[in-house]
């Protein structure tokens, strides 16, 4: 068996005490095409940004060609021969296609001056090689974000790229997109040269691959032959776990509809969207990253626009780009990145968790701390919020205790339904359970939680329904009965032949 | 503004749908007749016009010419800096009071030194440059915007110049006649140091162009992640774009000394913002990677040239003013109405490509 050119054995990372990849290997061999899958924070692009340069691995071993390597900068790893596409390259606007393609080393004449017909004549026979027609000369502004990968395929060639890593380069293409990418890298596997292809999408991986390594909870899991496995088998390794009882929804009786959303559509981002929550029921929204759940989320609540559809709570019609009137009609939303969007960090804890009931608080326009502290207390309390004091400010509290006072600040005002977007990322395992808890015992009390996870065990373990989101569309409603982790992985994963259709 | 032509956003989308058929010299000239910067001649030739129409000594008087070219020379110096500065997507507001500093420098080396006229003019140079060098390494270094730190540096270097200078005046009589008459003087016809200004704008204008150096400046200020990403050396070269700037500054003030013969403290007060305004009219987009040192430096001789002739043609004293805001509010709107339909017809030669391919 040939040495592999790029070869890592229990690789790993952390941030901080987050352990993003606990064991990364991966094996792949010079003019093979090699497909890397797992679910959401399987560990696939810590492994990549440490192939990359971008992370420094804290142990494991990494080989190019049979000699360790260890890559402390992006410019390392691109002279060692490695080179990454990301799904969405960065590209620099104003220069030409050619410029962007040699910028820093670009053939110079007597004197360093840049030799730019010799520029444009190589840019060319790099298209030409690629088999795609790109004016050379034309601004990279503008370009379908196919057309843009095909300028980082045509880089990663002229510098000699021996391995190839694309970081889930279809999701944004239309099919023809995705044949003339295919096209070009079967070209470059015979080129003799190594490809790692990440994506969610089983077709395009049977397809295209030629073996497959499965990752899952940052670890190696195996790696097979494309021609000896099938997509169950595939999808059994990547969700393997036992759910566990880690995430228990007491149960609660079952209400009245409470959210009614109809036909909502949005031309490229999600399509005829239906589904309703009722009264004490938590609904799940899974599906995988970029599928269009937190913008379904962000439509519901009138902060994005869509153009068809309807959403109403109870019998009132919630008007569209109006999150104030979304929040006098009793819809509370935590958004994912709650640093960003939850919570105004140098501002205190009963001062955040005022501020969606300012207006009621305030007496003749003029608001007290001493209010705010009275109206803040006994949320904070109540979720059991661990802070020294009310004014302390909300940025020095850990993730758990900070997603608690965004909960306690919609809570504050009293909502109808809770729309919460990841509700337990980057919080630890003992703060994660008490957020559990507490949505769980919300749902007791009658409101009603449509909840957006991409962890698996959250959804099954949390929602009374599981609603799947793939490209868009809602492709299964499951209820808690049946639901198990291979249903939703299929029906997050599923290609279907409107995708051109549905992206476009 | 009244340079688009409708038939050629027409015509437009076909040529970027394949690569181009045109040959190299028609496609020199299709650029430079559709060039951003051949709008700003045609405007600075229509100011023209009108003012000798209006008064045939703006253009046809002993000295009109020659003021023609030499009023506008140190703007030009400060606005090829400037846009050498804006196009790695930062600024440099500090180089009026370095031009301040520097044109004191030059007065008081010829007043306590009987140093050569070239050692004066490149310490001067070197003087901006150190100045430039301190703008550039804290904006590389501490990651602040450079519009807060150049502001800073703009109150702190003229600060420098007025407990330096005080109210002492340097005069024309206390520097060598050699000097002076380099303000005036002239090589076939063209002011020495209008030809100054234009040496270095064209040895910048060719870096800019034809240098590794050169193109990376733009690819830093059209998108830094990116430049990070390609391994460029974003901080050397932003540090090294306000050295420039600093420098050009320096030699600013070398040219403001022999040309005006008369340095105080307040020398170059506010002509940072000038700078600015040329840069923007010239067509550099303020959040840098594209426009060009020939569009600022013809951007700062259309700003003088319209500040000489608006009193000619009898335009009050505040309309001069707000005439000048006009054009430059005209120049960006300009811009982004050029930006977006070029960010059109871009996306409708890919779409058109798209349906070919």
């Amino acid at each position: 068996m040939p040495t592999p050119v790029l070869e890592l054995e229990g690789v790993t990372k952390a941030f901080g005490s987050v352990v993003a990849l606990r064991s990364g290997s991966l094996q792949v061999e010079q003019g093979s095409i090699h497909a890397l899958v797992g679910e959401n924070g399987a560990g696939k692009s810590t492994l990549v940004k440490v192939v990359a340069g971008v992370h420094r691995r804290d142990s494991g071993e990494m080989r190019l060609d049979g000699e360790s390597v260890d890559f402390g900068s992006t410019a390392e790893s691109k002279a060692a021969g490695i080179a990454v596409i990301y799904q969405e390259p960065t590209l620099f606007p104003d220069l030409s296609v050619t410029e962007n393609i040699f910028m820093g080393r670009q053939p110079v004449r007597r004197g360093r001056r840049i030799d730019r017909a010799a520029m444009y004549a190589e840019a060319e026979r790099l298209f030409d090689g690629l088999g795609v027609a790109i004016d050379p000369r034309r601004p990279a502004l503008g370009l379908s974000i196919a057309d843009q990968q095909i300028i980082e395929i045509a880089k990663a060639i002229s510098l000699d790229a021996r391995v190839l890593i694309m970081d889930e380069p279809t999701a944004a293409l239309s099919g023809v997109e995705v044949e003339r990418l295919f096209t070009v890298a079967r070209q470059l596997r015979d080129e003799g040269r190594a490809l790692v292809f990440i994506s969610h999408r089983f077709d395009e991986v049977f397809d295209l691959c030629d073996t497959i390594t499965v990752m899952r909870d940052g670890e190696y899991v195996d790696t097979l032959r494309t021609t000896d496995t099938d997509v169950d088998a595939i999808v059994a390794l990547m969700v393997g776990r036992e759910v566990g009882e880690l995430f228990p929804k007491t149960p609660a009786p079952i209400g009245e509809p409470v959210l009614r959303v109809e036909g909502l559509t949005s031309p490229g981002v999600f399509h005829d969207v239906t589904f309703e929550v009722r009264a004490g029921e938590i609904v799940g929204l899974a599906g995988l990253v970029g599928a269009g759940r937190s913008e379904i989320a962000r439509a519901v609540f009138g902060v994005d626009d869509y153009t068809e559809g309807s959403v109403r709570l109870g019998d009132t019609p919630v008007p569209k780009r109006n999150p104030r009137a979304a929040i006098r009609a009793g819809i509370a939303f935590v958004p994912e990145d709650r640093r960003k969007q939850g919570l105004v960090t140098e501002a205190s804890v009963a001062g955040n968790i005022a501020a969606v009931i300012r207006a009621r608080l305030s007496t003749v326009g003029l608001l007290t701390r001493r209010a705010e502290n009275r109206a803040g207390g006994p949320w904070a309390r109540r979720l059991e919020v661990k802070t020294s004091a009310l004014d302390m400010a909300a940025a020095t509290m850990s993730g758990g205790n900070q997603q608690k006072v965004v909960i306690a600040k919609w809570l504050a005002s009293e909502p109808k339904l809770l729309i919460i977007d990841e509700p337990t990322r980057g919080i630890d395992v003992g703060t994660k359970a008490e957020v559990h808890r507490l949505l769980s015992e919300l749902a007791g009390q009658g409101m009603a939680v449509l909840m957006i996870s991409s962890e698996l065990p959250e959804v099954l373990g949390m929602a009374d329904r599981v609603l799947v989101v793939c490209e868009g569309r809602i492709t299964a409603d499951i209820p808690r009965a049946d639901a198990s982790p291979e249903k939703v992985m299929r029906a997050a994963t599923r290609s279907h032949d409107t995708r051109g259709v549905v992206m476009s | 503004m009244t340079t688009q032509s409708p038939p050629e956003a027409v015509e437009a989308p076909v040529e970027f749908v394949a690569p181009s058929r045109l040959s190299a010299s028609q496609r020199f000239v299709a650029t430079v007749v559709r060039s951003r910067e051949a709008s700003i001649v045609l405007v600075l030739v229509l100011v023209i016009v009108a003012a000798t129409i209006a008064s045939p000594s703006f253009l046809f008087a002993e000295t009109s010419w020659r003021d023609l070219l030499l009023t506008p020379s140190i703007l030009m110096l400060l606005a090829v800096g400037q846009a050498v500065v804006v196009i790695t997507r930062s600024v440099d507001l500090s180089v009026g009071s370095v031009l301040g500093l520097t044109a004191y420098l030059t007065g008081r080396l010829f007043v306590d030194t009987n140093l050569p006229i070239v050692v004066v003019a490149l310490a001067a140079i070197a003087l901006g440059a150190v100045l430039g060098m301190v703008n550039g390494l804290v904006v590389a270094l501490a990651r602040v915007p450079a519009l807060v730190i150049t502001l800073g540096t703009l109150y702190i270097y003229r600060g420098i110049v007025l407990s330096w200078a005080g109210s002492n005046r340097i005069n024309a009589s206390d520097m060598p006649d050699a000097f002076g008459r380099l303000g005036t003087q002239s090589v076939l016809g063209l002011p020495i140091l209008f030809l100054v200004a234009v040496a270095v704008l064209v040895a910048v204008g060719y870096y800019l162009h034809t240098a590794r150096g050169g193109r990376e400046m733009y690819a830093i200020g059209s998108d830094p992640d990116a430049a990070v990403l390609y391994g460029l050396p974003v901080r050397r070269r932003v540090f090294a774009a306000f050295v420039l700037s600093g420098g050009l500054a320096g030699l600013a003030g070398v040219v403001y000394a022999a040309r005006y013969g008369t340095i105080s403290s307040s020398a170059g007060t506010g002509i940072e913002l000038q700078a600015v305004a040329a840069v923007v009219i010239g067509g550099v987009a303020i959040f840098g990677g594209s426009g060009t040192v020939w569009g600022a430096a013809i951007g700062a001789i259309l700003l003088v040239t319209i500040n000489r002739a608006l009193p000619i043609v009898g335009i009050p004293d505040f309309w001069q003013q707000a005439l000048v805001g006009v054009l430059i509010l005209g120049a960006i709107v300009l811009d982004r109405i050029l930006a977006a339909r070029r960010a059109r017809i871009l996306v409708e030669a890919r779409d058109a490509q798209g349906a070919t391919a």
